[in-house]
This record gives structure tokens, C-alpha cells and sequence, in this order.
């Protein structure tokens, strides 16, 4: 077995009374979509905040090719090629595609304007327009303010700001929720895309029709810790509902 | 990937997304009208001159506020720290007991401090402690306005170096009062930084949405606090301009000057929930009720007049932002 891209050992995390993480562990390898469910309150969005950076584990390991790592910021994980698309896609609505596209990472003028603070914008709004084609996210106008798009065109943009910029591995969280049929369609084609082009994707989802189109491996995850992993091939829709709700006591759980 | 129509963008959209060509067309209308109406002292030398500083006064302390209420916050405390700031600065002057020219700097950089350290105040206050902007700042507004007053006993204070005066004051180069072009380059270098630079980008970033740019990796404490503290510099450095006009402290002169100042960044179209807003725009948001005030005298109508269509055109601009955020798709 190959070292896995990013996985995590034993991650405890609590909020006060409640154990959000109860020693849950997690595995992906290059070029996989591991599907992560589990019912409301399982620790999916924990496990997923925790393994960007956005929270700090009180106890557990994450290793990055197989190399003990500990994320303080998103910025940490970012740096490891680990991204994100947030649900409510954490885009900046005032601003356009492209500013949205490279905040945060935004490619200073040449010379001393640029130790000024002045921008290359003419140079990012090429490269945004690049990325965009590239992944087929259509982009209705680049120069417009991003509250004037509808939600699925928004998604695009923070799917692809994700996409441009992840080396290893893109966390979706519940990127089909709030979408279409055909829009999900699209959603999971670009999933798919990425896939081939070697980065991991770990989808988060509610939607059994969509993990099972998608993803190679499903994970779940009940009372905040790994209760099996399966390959998606080999299963079915009413196995991974049994083992959610631990109607299902699966033999060889990976934890 | 999306394959819905994209929205279409009439004439009415444009325009209600930029909300400053509207301002600017209500200020040139104005213009023309007191034109029209009395050519002769509306564009007279001095009538010009007087609105001039006028707007340049208020417009220092608009560049500061815009960068707050960009980042969706609000600075009440601009007229107070404007009046503590000229109080110590003069306090500064006389101690010295000297009338060598290092005296009007070192006012200026007191002056200068003395706002910082308000505006770090209000910074750390809101970004670290998470206080609301309207309660620190009318906090530290009282707070520091109470204070000028037990430095001064409440009686103004005179004894501003003459040489300040002189060159800033009442001086003009080419014509134009100092105190304007000072204004101007102030402007001039707000509304370059806010639109052209990272900083400016991350505070536009920071009123869209304070999380989505926390996660994008800025620094949002640092940059509301340093948001702050350009507002507090901005009051200082108009603290030091009156005392240069008045050649004396104003300390009940001021009461209005945050009102004032919110009222001409809102008039220039920026949005009291963050993230949009311009520094032409709030130009001619200061210009507007100066223009108002005094084409009204010279027209022969109470300058009451002004309150009255000041208040007016700023409800129609709270009004258009509501619209202008409602017509929004989500």
C-alpha cells in the first residue's frame, strides 16, 4: 500500500462538554475521491475543519505524505496544497471573480509598485480567465461584483479558486446541496476532472446518489470516529444508510 | 459549468451599481443651479476659497472614515480626537517656550500621535476585544473630548506658533489655500491606496465578508486595527490644520464632525454594511452639503435649507443601498 496523501490518526476534539472527535482517523491517496458521510452530528464538518487548518485538534496526528504535520492556520494547510470549498463558499461578494480568485495570493506589480502594495491585475485577470476555461466555469462578466451571480455561477468561482490552487487534496463540503440537477451534474464532472488531473478530492455529502456516482472510497464517520471504509464499487446506497446509523455493524472496520 | 442565462444588466443596474456617478450628477446639478442663479458671488475668488477649505477640513476626515465604514465599521470618535489631538499639540507648542522652527513639527507629530493612539485604542477595542465599532467609538469619543476639556479647563487655548498660521493657515501657493492642496494630496493618496493596492483590496475584502477573507489568509485584526488608526491620524492631522486656521483650539466647534463625515461617505455611495464604497465618491459626498450651505446663502434662502436637503439625500442614498442589496440574487 502506497503512503496516503493526508491522513489523520486518532483526532480528539471537544467543544465543552460535547466530543465532537473521538479518536477518528482518516486516510486519502493521490489521485482518489474518498467520499466522507456520516449522520447530522457525526464530526464530518469537524474532521473536514480540523484536516484545513481552520481548527486545531486537541489531540491526534495528520501526516502529509506520510511527514507528521500540525496546521495552526488554513494558511498552514493551504501551504501543503490542501484546500477548501467552504458550504457557504466563503466568497467575497463585493468583489469580482478574480479578486475573489487570488485573495490572499495576489500577484504583486513588478518592481518597487509592487513592494508599494500596487497589484499585477491585468496579469490576474488573464490567468483567472485561463483557469476558468480550463475547468469550464463559466463566468458571466469577470469585472462584475460576484453578489450579481446566481448561486450556481458562485459556486463555480469557489470551486475553482479551490481547484486552481490545490496540490494534493480539495475538500467540498456539501458542494451539491444548494444546486440544480444539471448543476450537480457539473459539479460532479469537475470532481472527476480533478481526480484526473492527480489531486485528491474529499466530498462531503448528504446526497447517497452522488457519493456513489463520484467517489472510489466512502468513509463514515459516527459519534466522532471512523466506523468503516469502503470501496465504492463493492457497495450499495442501504449499506453506507446502516452503517450512518450503526444499523449495520460492519466487519473490518478500518478503525 | 453553469448553463442558466446571465443576468441582465439594464441601464438601471449600472447605475444603481455605482451609486458615486449619481452623487457626482446630483453635485454638478447644484453646481449649475447656484450658477445659473447668482454667477457673480457663487463663482466669486473667495466663495470659492471658503468651500474649498471647508470640504478640505471635513474631506481628511472622510478619507479615514471611508476606509472604516468600508470594512463595515463606524468611527463616532473622529470629532473628539480631532479636538484632543489640537489640544495637546498646542500644549506641546507653548511648553517649549520656543519659536524655532522645529516647534509647528513637533506639533504636527504630537498631533499626529495623539490620533494613532486613539485610532490604536478603537482598533484593539473592536478587532481584538470584538466589540461593536458604534459602542467603542462613542466610548472613546466621550472619553477623549471629556479629556481635552479638564487639559484646558473648557476655555480654548491660544498661543499657535504664528509661522503655522502663516504658511498653512492663511497661506495660498499659485492661488490655492494650503490647506486645500494638503487636503487634495491626502485624498489623492486614500484613494489610491484603497483601490489600487492589496491593503485597500483586503479591507473591500474584509466588509464583504470578515470570515471568507480571514480564511483567504488576511490578517483581519492587524488590518482593522491599522483601519483605526488611519481614521485617528486623519483626525489628528485635521486637529493640527484648525489649529493652523483658528490659530486657537475649537473644542465645541467639532460635535458634529463624525455625523458629518458618515454623512458624506454615505452620500458618496458607500454602503454602511461594508464592502462597498469609493474615495471620488466620498469627494463629492464632502462636497455636497458645503456647495448646499453656501449656494443657499448667496441665493438669498435660510442655510437651515442645507440640514434639511443634506438629511433628505442621504435617507435617498440609505434607501438606494437597501434596494441596490435587496435586487441582489441571493
Amino acid at each position: 500500500m502506497t503512503i496516503p496523501i493526508l491522513s489523520a490518526r486518532n483526532i480528539e476534539k471537544s467543544f465543552g462538554q460535547m466530543r465532537a472527535m473521538q479518536g477518528a482517523s482518516f486516510d486519502i491517496h493521490k489521485g482518489e475521491v474518498v467520499a466522507l458521510i456520516g449522520d447530522n452530528g457525526a464530526g464530518k464538518s469537524t474532521l473536514t475543519k480540523i484536516l484545513s487548518g481552520v481548527l486545531a485538534p486537541d489531540s491526534g496526528e495528520i501526516y502529509v505524505d506520510g511527514k507528521l504535520v500540525s496546521f495552526g492556520s488554513p494558511l498552514d494547510a493551504r501551504s501543503h496544497g490542501i484546500e477548501t470549498v467552504y458550504q457557504d463558499l466563503s466568497l467575497a461578494l463585493d468583489l469580482n471573480a478574480v479578486q475573489n480568485l487570488y485573495l490572499g495570493r495576489e500577484i504583486a506589480a513588478p518592481g518597487v509598485l509592487g513592494r508599494l502594495g500596487f497589484l499585477d491585475k491585468s496579469r490576474m485577470r488573464i490567468n483567472a480567465q485561463e483557469s476558468f476555461s480550463r475547468l469550464g466555469v463559466r463566468v458571466p462578466d469577470i469585472r462584475a461584483a460576484v453578489a450579481n451571480f446566481s448561486g450556481g455561477q458562485r459556486q463555480g468561482i469557489a470551486v475553482a479558486r479551490a481547484l486552481m490552487w490545490a496540490k494534493r487534496v480539495v475538500f467540498m463540503d456539501e458542494p451539491t446541496a444548494a444546486l440544480g440537477v444539471a448543476q450537480t451534474r457539473n459539479v460532479l464532472e469537475l470532481i472527476r476532472r480533478v481526480r484526473d488531473t492527480g489531486v485528491s478530492v474529499v466530498l462531503i455529502s448528504h446526497s447517497m446518489p452522488d457519493v456513489l456516482a463520484v467517489s472510489d472510497r466512502v468513509t463514515v464517520l459516527r459519534h466522532g470516529r471512523r466506523v468503516a471504509t469502503y470501496t465504492t464499487s463493492a457497495i450499495t446506497s442501504d449499506d453506507l444508510v446502516g452503517a450512518m446509523t450503526g444499523a449495520l455493524e460492519p466487519e473490518g472496520a478500518a478503525a | 459549468m453553469q448553463h442558466d442565462t446571465p443576468p441582465p444588466a439594464p441601464f438601471l443596474r449600472k447605475l444603481l451599481d455605482s451609486p458615486e456617478l449619481m452623487i457626482f450628477g446630483s453635485l454638478i446639478l447644484i453646481i449649475v443651479i447656484f450658477m445659473i442663479m447668482a454667477p457673480a458671488a457663487f463663482l466669486s475668488g473667495i466663495n470659492l476659497r471658503n468651500m474649498a477649505i471647508e470640504a478640505s477640513m471635513m474631506m481628511i476626515l472622510a478619507v479615514g472614515m471611508t476606509y472604516v465604514i468600508v470594512t463595515s465599521g463606524i468611527d463616532l470618535s473622529v470629532g473628539a480626537v480631532l479636538v484632543f489631538s489640537s489640544v495637546v499639540s498646542v500644549i506641546t507648542m507653548r511648553a517649549t517656550g520656543s519659536d524655532a522652527a522645529w516647534v509647528p513639527v513637533l506639533g504636527l507629530v504630537v498631533s499626529l500621535l495623539s490620533g494613532a493612539a486613539w485610532g490604536l485604542i478603537n482598533g484593539i477595542l473592536i478587532a481584538r476585544a470584538r466589540l461593536t465599532p458604534l459602542i467603542v467609538t462613542l466610548a472613546t469619543m466621550g472619553v477623549a473630548l471629556g479629556l481635552a476639556r479638564l487639559l484646558t479647563g473648557g476655555i480654548d487655548l491660544t498661543g499657535v506658533p504664528r509661522s503655522i498660521v502663516n504658511s498653512i493657515g492663511i497661506g495660498r501657493i499659485g492661488g490655492i489655500p494650503v490647506i486645500v492642496l494638503i487636503a487634495c494630496i491626502f485624498a489623492i493618496i486614500g484613494g489610491v491606496v484603497l483601490h489600487m493596492t492589496r491593503f485597500g483590496l483586503y479591507t473591500y475584502a474584509i466588509g464583504s465578508n470578515e470570515q471568507g477573507a480571514r480564511r483567504a489568509g488576511v490578517k483581519l485584526q492587524r488590518h482593522l486595527i491599522i483601519v483605526y488608526v488611519i481614521s485617528g491620524l486623519c483626525a489628528g492631522l485635521a486637529g493640527y490644520l484648525t489649529l493652523a486656521r483658528f490659530s486657537s483650539t475649537t473644542i465645541s466647534g467639532h460635535s458634529m464632525d463624525n455625523l458629518k463625515a458618515i454623512t458624506a461617505v454615505v452620500l458618496g455611495g458607500a454602503s454602511l454594511f461594508g464592502g462597498i464604497g469609493s474615495m471620488y465618491g466620498t469627494a463629492a459626498g464632502v462636497f455636497i452639503p458645503v456647495v448646499l450651505a453656501s449656494g443657499l446663502i448667496i441665493v438669498g434662502l435660510p442655510s437651515f435649507w442645507q440640514e434639511v436637503a443634506v438629511g433628505m439625500v442621504l435617507l435617498a442614498a440609505v434607501l438606494l443601498d437597501q434596494y441596490r442589496r435587496r435586487s441582489r440574487s441571493s
